[in-house]
């Protein structure tokens, strides 16, 4: 069994390698790579063949929970056993179909235990969504690499035919999410000016009136940074201009 | 040992702002005026008909002596007790006399500041009792709610890098559980006693090492400690959780390696201790709630620091330039007072 395992702590990976070298008669495992931080996790995991991830949770930059929603945009997501000091993230895990929740320190009985778990065909995929905290990133899965998008610099999302286009300053990504869940997980940055689009607050700057069409005012967002204006629907129009007054 | 239950025991005026003390104050007065007037009437009705005509006299004056206590709460409080003792005393009596005098009552005036003085006399002991039956217990009660705590993190994830020392590097392993049961024992041990610098000091270093052996080349921690007085006197943990703190927010969050810089001195009569880490902006929530976090942690120290030392430390923070600074200063106290 190919195993990835990601912490942020050397001592806490050398303690796997060695825990799982003991366990190795039982479940016979290789570890074919190592990551100090979740975006080291998302850039090498992928492409290392790993079957399973012993994953830790708080670590810098991305933490251990976004770093499994992002992985299960891949075709073939890796299972995932989180390994953490802390209790508290036990439920999220589960929702987002993790195969354990393994306790620091870790006893050797209980990695294998996990590990056999994932020898068993798969009872479900790594599950995208959970009632946790938004993600920092949206990520975009391209077979065997997944890139990720800073939901920081998104300045507007919609919906298109089959994908929502992620639009920043510079790019168009594609992404494979419904707008209505992502307006759901990023509420608190993102407002909906049109059944199809959803805009960042921040980037807001103010609004124009359509040309033309004297009778039915009509209106667009201009944003920070780029030139393209958004249409506001008349729906949505009220609540936008309490936002801005 | 000194302990902080010297401090809790002082003597102090009751605070005259306090609503509790008003309430007490005022119903005190009119019970005893009560009570005076059913000794002295003859038969029920009677009293309630002096009671009364007590109160239009009564009422203004007491209210007018509460008022000018709240307004100068402040500066009694500020002088030793005995003297604010008198000092209240004095100041009743003069209102008592200033207004007799001008509502023309000038023949009573003796009677009159006997009794203000008595009455006075008697709430100020009532206090005092009421303080001291309650204040240490409180004290104590409240020193053991901050008693610092250690994130459980942190005790699991050393456990986890001492275990995986314990082949490598069984020596290395040795210590750091050695360090890690100093830790424990402080952590566990009277929240009421003084420690010495030289002893928080150690402590410091023995916590570091901890994290240095989880946090390898992340962690870079300078020590400017060549000058602190060893023998001052200081509550326990008051200088690790700020060190826990720096770690946690400065140097966790980061993936390269972060500089934390630890100096404790003595300046005059008081000894500072400040730490130093770099500040890491996150986007968002999180932020938010690690920052009550660590606002939790010193409102805590603060606290302490104030059971200890009354108004004598002081604690800051400074944010700037991408460093985050805690700043201690507290008198130097060598021995017992």
């Amino acid at each position: 069994m190919k195993i990835f395992i990601v912490d942020d702590e050397a001592p806490a990976r050398e303690r796997l390698k060695e825990l799982l070298g003991d366990i190795a008669q039982e479940v016979p495992t290789r570890v074919v790579g190592e990551a100090r931080n979740g975006l080291e996790a998302i850039e090498q995991a992928p492409q290392s063949g790993a079957q399973v991830l012993l994953l830790d949770i708080q670590m810098p930059g991305m933490g251990g929970l976004e770093v499994a929603r992002h992985l299960a945009a891949l075709e073939e997501p890796p299972r995932i056993v989180f390994v953490t000091a802390h209790e508290r993230h036990a439920v999220e895990a589960f929702e987002l179909n993790a195969l354990d929740y393994l306790m620091k320190p870790v006893r050797a009985e209980r990695l294998a235990a996990a590990l056999r778990k994932a020898s068993v065909p798969e009872s479900g995929k790594l599950a995208r969504a959970a009632g946790g905290a938004a993600r920092e990133y949206l990520s975009v899965a391209e077979r065997n690499r997944i890139s990720l998008v800073p939901v920081r610099d998104i300045l507007f999302l919609r919906a298109e035919q089959k994908y929502v286009t992620a639009r920043t300053r510079s790019h168009e990504h594609l992404v494979e999410e419904p707008l209505i869940a992502l307006e759901r997980e990023f509420a608190a940055r993102f407002v909906r000016i049109h059944r199809n689009c959803l805009v960042a607050r921040a980037a807001i700057r103010g609004f124009e009136r359509a040309p033309g069409d004297e009778e039915e005012a009509h209106w667009l967002v201009v944003l920070d940074g780029i030139d393209e204006r958004l249409p506001v629907s008349r729906r949505q129009w009220p609540m936008l201009r309490d936002l801005v007054a | 040992m000194v302990s902080i239950r010297q401090n809790a025991y002082r003597d102090v005026l009751p605070d005259f702002r306090n609503l509790g003390v008003v309430a007490r104050v005022l119903i005190a007065v009119n019970v005893a005026a009560f009570a005076a007037m059913l000794l002295a009437a003859t038969d029920l009705a009677q009293v309630l008909e002096r009671f009364v005509e007590g109160a239009a006299f009564l009422e203004p004056l007491l209210l007018g002596i509460i008022l000018v206590l709240f307004a100068l709460a402040g500066l009694l409080r500020r002088l030793p007790y005995w003297l604010g003792c008198a000092a209240v005393v004095a100041l009743v009596m003069a209102l008592v006399a200033a207004y007799v005098v001008a509502i023309g009552m000038a023949p009573a005036l003796p009677r009159m500041l006997l009794l203000s003085a008595l009455t006075t006399g008697a709430l100020l002991v009532y206090f005092r009792l009421l303080t001291k039956a309650h204040s240490p217990a409180l004290a104590e009660a409240r020193l053991q709610a901050l008693q610092a705590r250690i994130r459980p993190h942190f005790l699991f994830n050393s456990l986890n890098a001492v275990l995986s020392l314990i082949r490598r590097d069984p020596q290395r392993a040795e210590r750091a559980l050695e360090d890690l049961a100093d830790l424990f024992r402080t952590l566990m041990s009277d929240a009421r006693q003084f420690v010495r610098l030289a002893d928080e000091i150690a402590l410091l270093e023995r916590y570091a090492s901890l994290e240095q052996l989880r946090l390898g080349e992340r962690l870079r921690i300078s020590w400017d400690i060549d000058h602190a007085p060893s023998d001052a006197l200081l509550p326990p943990l008051v200088l690790q959780p700020l060190l826990e703190n720096a770690v946690f927010h400065g140097v966790e969050p980061g993936t390269g390696t972060s500089d934390v810089l630890v100096s404790i001195t003595r300046r005059g009569d008081r000894v500072v201790a400040s730490i130093e880490n770099p500040y890491v902006v996150m986007d968002g929530q999180p932020a938010e709630m690690l920052r009550a976090g660590n606002r939790m942690a010193l409102d805590n120290i603060r606290e302490r620091l104030q059971l200890f030392f009354d108004a004598e430390a002081r604690i800051a923070t400074h944010a700037a330039a991408g460093r985050y600074r805690v700043e201690i200063e507290m008198p130097y106290r060598a021995k017992a007072r």
